[in-house]
């Protein structure tokens, strides 16, 4: 901190900077601190010094964010010798999938969990555990890095020269109005008469302004036609720009497409009865709906569970339009073989490389359009089999970003190796590689004698714990679990079989095994840009009660699974699992008091399996950019989600 | 007597084996086992009250050292002990009335009726002393000015054993046993009559179209909802399923067939849930001193996350759950943990529970019940009314002597 507090005095204090600012400055490093200091995004032109990084601290409070190409960059060098020696350690055997088959315990035992005990050593992490990046991956990188710097967007940079110049006022007011916008819901038809209108009117100043308009007024119809549109959905938001547009003169294409998928669309909302008879008419699974549905949750889909199954397992050879890969992972999805958010986005991303591989673009089509067509109906197929979480959506936002950035020029096999090169640099950079990151991280936040408690069976809390027993530290372990999927079981059992001790407990017995726990380690289904962790039914219990007792809570969580949704509560959008896992109670035959009564109309059945943590009960959140207050999580999605589109 | 004596080790045998659970059933077979110990209790004729006093402490010491948990057990004896001391009060200072118009000089008998014994002190003195521990103070006892020696500690019981002189001295003892056997049948019909008084008071506070969220299985709260649902209240209730236990599946059970809107939750959706939810009913095991509540594991997530949330938490409870105790640190003092089994198959876990060598060691805690701190109750609702956690020392003066806190 000492060294840190030095610098601003010397450093002049009568230009104060709030806000973004691109550093005119010299790259010195007293700026960089006092930009640290001002504002938590570090100007992403200049990477800041690495001693920031390490974290070497061991208290709690300290907010790091690591420059954001830590892994590639710094170990640049070495990857050339690491490359040839590290083929051994190949990042695919990092089994996810294969998690499952605990008995024989052999996945403690995997070479992935090895690589990881020996990369502290040799601190070259990531180089030793990604030989399939190559040296052109790591310019991409480097170039794309570049120019995200301030607020003139990656899309502006991307523009022929001439027209960035003039674009570039309006470009930066627009873009924070879009930026400022709240999450869209649904409009009424007034409202959508009233953007019409708005557009109309825009439409005629324009064309009385006769193009030769001064920017002042043109800057303010375009900033009143956004204020109008501001309960707009983003498809009419479309329409929206174009006008935007029309007024400032025709700017580059790509810009207004990267951001109108800024805002999120609208989750399918299940009591909307046109959109589910539409739906229906669509869907591969035939599913029947739930006959004692809850009222509360007529938003969400709630089918009968079990009856898709074998009806999709019949039609396994029929299949016309799905392939086969996907045929299959849509099937483990339905029936709990793949679990867990990485698991199940890793299981996607492969089974999209497959389609890749066998891809050919039939005559008279577009491979980019034809394809992206393909992966939607490939993703509406596994949406059917259940709900996309968010990190998949992610995942399959940059897919489809990957294929309509292809260039034309490339042939198509050009193509399909770009596209499968860049899904495997996604699988590894994003979700493994920062799984590393994070425990690198965490591990530093466990002591000797430390008492930590974990919820469910997260993996990357999982990689943490091994890895600090690995590192010869003393640490017990509660896990807490609960009803019904009872994954801690398995955690439990893989952590003992590692000879970490444990002790087991259920959720309801919480706030009495709290008073000795120094931490609470968690792990995230997503976590939103207000802060909330959206995570397995339960971790808001846990924590609630941790900060109760004064316990800090830490959210392991990869970068690749933040979101810029918000949500307040866990009603709003939320997934149900199987109703009759509730009134069966696996292994107790006592427990028998609901047989016969599943289908009495009083009696409903609920089995939540998401919740959202209020971010106050989270006193860190460690992502693969370093540990941040869960207010950050906005500026990473910012600044880090368009970087990660492109990669 | 001797079938006394084996029915007491026959109940204490019960609770030990945890047999006999929850606390009204407890409630119930402790008071009417004190009941036939009060009437087989062959009393002297001197010093009655003190005789059934001592009886009914050895007893109660047997059953509350059987199981420590069941604070019922408990509560019960020092109620039966206080209707003991209250009848002989109020008998003595009947008798004392009769004595003080005709005679002072004989306070040697009223000092044997007491059963305490205070030393020799003046009629009027015992009497008021007696009253200011057990009744709010009156006006006539601050302008009496009785000094605070009211409440030194008693030497045991007094020496003077003079015989009974008169006739009315002999009906006057046999009325005592009457009334205290009386008494204790008052109590029994309180126990088993609480549920119904408790559910009178649901119309007040259930509305139309709430959403309620209750915990555990306890009659008391199906009785309350049940009311509610009877006087054409429609509401639903979400009904955590209180693992490992699963006493929520029990109540759901129940609540269906009574006809009510019921869905079962998982424990892990209480946090979600209590957005939507408009009031937290439990019922209470016990209800401590300082307005605390000790109840089916569990409770204390859905109290902070009700707090959380702004959500009314309310407590039902007997008058024989208020336990006269201040805790300390009750959430490991007042609870049992119970058997691994109901957590971990021990088929599958056997080879992990033993402590080799090379692996973790694995416990395993299972614990029954949970304490809730009385700053996340909004509203208990007793057989006597609505009362602010705040406010139970006063109720718990009202139904116990100071003598017989520490038995």
């Amino acid at each position: 901190m000492e060294s840190r507090r030095n610098p601003r005095a010397v450093v002049d204090p009568k230009v104060r900077q709030v806000g973004f600012f691109t550093s005119s400055q010299p790259d010195s490093s007293s700026t960089q601190q006092q930009q640290q200091q001002t504002d938590p995004i570090p100007a992403s032109a200049s990477s800041p010094p690495v001693s920031t990084i390490s974290p070497s601290g061991n208290s709690l409070s300290p907010v790091m964010i690591p420059p954001p190409r830590l892994n590639s960059s710094d170990t640049f060098p070495l990857r050339g010798a690491a490359a040839g020696a590290s083929s051994a350690v190949s990042p695919s055997s990092f089994s996810y999938s294969n998690r499952r088959d605990f008995p024989d315990g052999s996945t403690t035992a995997s070479p992935g969990r090895h690589s990881r005990g020996s990369f502290v050593k040799s601190s070259t992490p990531v180089a030793s555990s990604l030989p399939g990046i190559g040296m052109d991956s790591m310019a991409a990188a480097k170039s794309s890095s570049v120019p995200a710097s301030g607020l003139t967007t990656v899309s502006v940079a991307t523009m022929p020269p001439g027209l960035a110049e003039k674009a570039s006022g309006m470009e930066v007011q627009s873009d924070q109005k879009k930026n400022s916008k709240p999450l869209k819901e649904k409009t009424t038809k007034a409202e959508r008469r009233a953007i019409q209108e708005a557009q109309r009117a825009a439409k005629a100043a324009a064309k009385a302004d006769g193009g030769k308009v001064p920017p002042g007024t043109s800057a303010s119809v375009a900033s009143t036609s956004v204020k109008v549109a501001k309960p707009a959905k983003p498809s009419t938001q479309k329409n929206e720009v174009s006008v935007a547009a029309g007024v400032t003169e025709k700017k580059g294409g790509p810009s207004e497409k990267d951001r109108k998928k800024d805002a999120p669309h609208p989750r399918m909302q299940y009591d909307d009865e046109s959109r589910v008879v539409k739906a229906k008419r669509r869907a591969v699974v035939k599913q029947t709906e739930a006959k004692n549905r809850v009222e509360l949750f007529r938003h969400l889909p709630q089918y009968e569970h079990g009856t898709q199954l074998p009806d999709l397992e019949t039609k396994f050879f029929q299949l016309d339009p799905m392939h086969p890969a996907v045929y299959k992972v849509g099937l483990q999805y339905l029936s709990g073989d793949i679990s867990g958010g990485n698991a199940r986005c890793i299981a996607m991303l492969q089974a999209f490389q497959e389609v890749v591989k066998d891809y050919s673009t039939p005559p008279e089509k577009n491979l980019n359009r034809d394809m992206t067509a393909k992966i939607s109906s490939y993703v509406s197929f596994l949406i059917e089999c259940r709900p996309l979480s968010i990190s998949m959506g992610n995942a399959i936002r940059f897919v489809k970003n990957r294929i309509a950035k292809l260039p034309i020029t490339l042939s198509e096999s050009e193509a399909k190796a770009a596209l499968q090169s860049d899904i495997e640099r996604f699988i590894n950079d994003k979700i493994i590689g920062a799984d590393m990151v994070i425990v690198k991280h965490a591990v530093t936040k466990i002591r000797d004698g430390d008492v930590l408690l974990t919820y469910g069976s997260p993996t990357a809390v999982e990689m943490i714990l091994l890895h600090a027993h690995e590192l010869k530290k003393k640490f017990r372990v509660l896990v807490v679990d609960s009803r019904p999927k009872l994954e801690g079981q398995l955690l439990l059992r893989r952590l003992i079989k590692r000879g970490i001790s444990c002790t087991y407990t259920h959720i309801n017995a919480i706030s009495y095994i709290m008073h000795e726990v120094t931490k609470v380690f968690l792990g995230a289904s997503s976590v939103l840009s207000n802060g909330t962790v959206y995570s397995r039914v339960g971790t808001a219990c846990v924590a609630m009660v941790a900060s109760a007792f004064r316990v800090p809570v830490l959210v392991c969580c990869e970068a690749y699974k933040f979101h810029e949704r918000v949500q307040l509560d866990s009603i709003c959008s939320n997934e149900l699992g199987d109703p009759n896992a509730i009134s069966k109670v696996h292994g107790r035959e006592d427990i028998n008091y609901l047989d016969g009564l599943t289908n009495n109309a009083n009696l409903q059945f609920l089995n939540l399996m998401y919740d959202a943590t209020p971010s106050d009960y989270i006193s860190m959140i460690i992502t693969d950019y370093g540990m941040v207050p869960p207010t950050s999580v906005p500026v990473i999605v910012r600044e880090y989600q368009k970087e990660h589109l492109l990669v | 007597m001797p079938d006394v004596q084996s029915m007491v080790a026959e109940f204490v045998n019960k609770l030990r084996k945890r047999k006999i659970e929850g606390s009204q059933a407890t409630a119930k077979c402790t008071v009417e086992l004190l009941r036939s110990v009060i009437s087989h209790q062959r009393v002297p004729h001197a010093n009655q009250a003190a005789a059934l006093i001592d009886a009914v402490k050895a007893v109660g010491q047997q059953l509350v050292a059987a199981n420590p948990v069941e604070l019922a057990v408990g509560n019960v004896v020092r109620r039966v002990l206080h209707i003991i001391r209250e009848e002989d009060l109020s008998l003595t200072t009947a008798a004392m009335a009769g004595l003080d118009l005709l005679d002072a000089s004989d306070d040697d008998d009223i000092d044997n009726c007491k059963g305490i014994g205070y030393p020799a002190m003046s009629a009027a003195v015992v009497a008021a002393a007696a009253r200011s521990t057990l009744r709010p103070p009156s006006l006539q006892t601050l302008l009496e000015g009785t000094p605070e020696s009211a409440t030194v500690p008693y030497t045991s019981s007094s020496g003077a054993d003079s015989e009974s002189k008169t006739a009315d001295k002999s009906s006057l003892t046999r009325k005592l046993k009457h009334d205290v056997i009386e008494g204790v049948n008052q109590l029994i019909q309180e126990i088993s009559g609480c549920h119904e008084q408790i559910a009178e008071q649901a119309i007040e506070h259930i509305h139309q179209n709430e959403v309620i969220l209750t915990l555990g299985s306890s009659r008391t709260v199906l009785e309350f909802l049940c009311a509610a649902k009877e006087k054409k209240r429609s509401f639903r209730v979400f009904v955590a399923e209180g693992a490992p236990r699963y006493q929520g599946h029990l109540l759901a059970k129940e609540l269906v067939a009574r006809g009510l809107q019921t869905t079962v939750i998982t424990d892990s959706a209480v946090f979600a849930m209590i957005s939507r939810v408009n009031m937290v009913i439990i019922g209470a095991h016990a209800v401590m001193a300082n307005g605390g509540v000790i109840g089916p594991v569990g409770v204390n997530m859905a109290a902070l996350a009700a707090k959380k949330h702004a959500v009314p938490f309310v407590v039902l409870a007997g008058s024989h759950k208020l336990c006269p105790l201040y805790p300390h640190n009750p959430e490991v003092l007042l609870n049992e943990l119970r058997s691994p089994s109901e957590l971990l198959d021990f088929g599958e876990f056997s080879d992990c529970l033993d402590f080799g060598a090379g692996s973790g060691s694995l416990q395993v805690v299972n614990p029954t019940f949970d304490y809730v701190p009385p700053n996340l109750v909004s509203l208990f609702i007793t057989d006597t009314g609505g009362h602010n956690p705040s406010y139970m020392y006063r109720l718990i003066a009202d139904y116990y002597s100071a003598d017989d806190l520490v038995m």
